[in-house]
């Protein structure tokens, strides 16, 4: 949760490799339908049916997941949620650990972010950079009455204290293994696998050094 | 991105096409109640400017500092090159005191290429002699591209697109201009066909190998452009008689009310600035809603960031 996920065309990210053998799937389609389905409806619980909330997407992944949550929230409660996308890349910790990326798209609904409730919507919470670096980029964007942060995901491995209110699967991981959400809008299939890391990866998230060049990333896509 | 920004032929199509798309979402930016960006936090940028500029240093300037850089600016008047200091000397000076980032300005063609085997950070051209322009050329790749946008024309405004198509016409002061040379390169890698216009004396020797075409009639051209970008007339760089007058130079060059009428109705005039309005372009045409003019100041702040970001924001010294 540490890193931008890059355009496609940065191939680091190796999304493109068919899954091998190696891989584990952990959650299936359907399962992930629920998982949003009841993810739409804590939300409801929580924000009291959904009054002022918007939602919003860190790029890549958790772009169509916050369009699937508004759509949910829209059948549930018949008005969609105003949703959007939330680029953090400008924010970032670790810019200077890797060559400049290019920049997603910042989607905000028009109504504007002060006085909402802002739920973030992202794929994999891992150490938990890109949720601090989304909190910075929120700032600056408008003062909202409370963020809240909704997973898919939720592998471990935290480095900053910041947790998820709302979380798809709870996924016990070690560090030497890589999660991978792949979505319908982004990769043409919903699935979400668990597999280790081919090439000797880095030991810690931590450490800057072993990051560069090696393409199999503690934090980004893969996961 | 590369370590310089010395010439617009160093970016390739994707790297292009890249600073585009970046300064696309940069222009987000200017419109949020705060227009500021940690990113370039406890970066230094210089802004070393031997000639003068309101619009580039201010441009840079501005650009600089929405993206939390440290900005020192050094013109060469009231400064230790008054008292013979050489370029070399200055930006070893300028190092020294820890500059990531050299924008530089030089009257002599090549001075950004010299600067870049001395120094160890990162040299962008902000114009040199009559040499090279490259961030205005990105910026009129940027204004082009945005204004063209619409699904009827050529170039399309989303993300990375080129200029595929687009008909450009550079007309005037070829010879002397910077970013006419900037420009053919940069439209030219993104897909544009470009066209220069300018009297037989102000084509420079050698233009036979640029990537354009050349004519001398301005009305045959205007009908068939999409883009045309008007050049000053640089007199302060002209030694010699290349035009009898200016009365005849607006006749033949000068873009006024009678000839924008010949113009198709999506196409955009252009230009670098600062203007000789009443030269090479009429005021009515500067003021109408076609020109960019406006529109170019302000995206040059914001292309500005892009190329400060994609050198600056990554790996030190990444390729």
């Amino acid at each position: 949760m540490c890193a931008t996920k890059p355009e496609p065309r940065h191939e680091q990210r190796g999304d493109q490799e068919v899954p091998g053998p190696g891989w584990k799937a952990v959650l299936a389609p359907e399962e992930i339908r629920r998982a949003l389905s009841r993810i739409a409806h804590e939300i409801l619980e929580r924000t009291h049916g959904g009054e002022g909330t918007v939602l919003l997407g860190i790029p890549t992944r958790g772009v169509p997941l916050a369009q699937r949550l508004a759509a949910r929230i829209g059948e549930f409660e018949g008005t969609p949620a105003p949703h959007g996308s939330l680029d953090v890349t400008m924010h970032r910790d670790d810019l200077r650990l890797r060559p400049a990326r290019a920049l997603q798209r910042t989607e905000i609904p028009p109504d504007g972010i002060d006085g909402k409730t802002v739920v973030l919507v992202d794929d994999v919470l891992y150490s938990g950079r890109t949720i601090r670096a989304a909190l910075e980029a929120l700032g600056d964007l408008g003062r909202p009455r409370g963020v809240q942060l909704a997973v898919l995901v939720d592998r471990g491995h935290r480095e900053l204290p910041i947790r998820a209110d709302y979380v798809g699967k709870n996924l016990p991981t070690a560090q030497r293994e890589v999660v991978r959400v792949l979505l319908e809008e982004t990769d043409g299939t919903d699935r979400v696998l668990l597999g280790e890391r081919v090439r000797p990866g880095p030991d810690s998230p931590g450490s800057p050094g072993s990051r560069l060049g090696d393409g199999a990333r503690p934090d980004g896509g893969d996961r | 991105m590369k370590r310089h920004l010395i010439s617009a032929a160093d970016l390739s199509r994707e790297e292009a096409v890249l600073v585009l798309d970046t300064a696309a979402e940069l222009a987000g930016v200017s419109a949020r109640p705060i227009r500021k960006l940690p990113t370039l936090r406890g970066r230094t940028v210089v802004n070393l400017f031997y000639e003068d500029s309101t619009r580039t240093r201010t441009s840079f300037e501005a650009a600089a500092k929405r993206l939390s850089a440290d900005v020192i600016n050094f013109s060469a008047r009231g400064s230790s090159v008054a008292k013979g200091e050489s370029l070399k000397d200055t930006a070893l000076t300028l190092e020294a005191m820890g500059a990531d980032a050299i924008v530089v300005r030089h009257g002599a063609s090549g001075a950004p290429h010299r600067l870049a085997g001395w120094v160890t950070g990162s040299v962008i051209n902000a114009g040199d002699g009559t040499h090279e322009h490259p961030t205005q050329a990105l910026l009129d790749a940027f204004t082009i591209r945005q204004r063209l946008g619409s699904p009827d024309h050529g170039a399309s405004g989303r993300r990375g697109a080129g200029l595929d198509g687009v008909r450009a016409t550079i007309v005037g002061d070829v010879l002397h201009s910077r970013v006419a040379r900037s420009g053919v390169l940069l439209l030219s890698t993104l897909g544009a066909d470009v066209t220069l216009v300018a009297p037989p004396t102000l084509i420079p020797f050698g233009v036979g190998g640029w990537p354009c075409k050349i004519s001398y009639d301005l009305d045959a051209e205007l009908p068939k452009s999409d883009v045309v970008m008007m050049l000053r007339v640089q007199q302060e760089r002209m030694t010699a008689a290349y035009f009898p007058t200016v009365r005849e130079y607006r006749r033949r060059y000068g873009l006024d009310a009678g000839r924008m009428s010949l113009l198709p109705d999506h196409a955009i005039v252009m230009h670098p600035g600062p203007m000789n309005r009443g030269v090479e372009i009429a005021a009515e045409v500067a003021d109408s809603p076609r020109s960019t003019i406006v529109e170019q100041v302000s995206n040059g702040v914001i292309v500005r960031m892009a190329v400060l970001y994609l050198m600056l924001g990554g790996v030190e010294g990444n390729s």
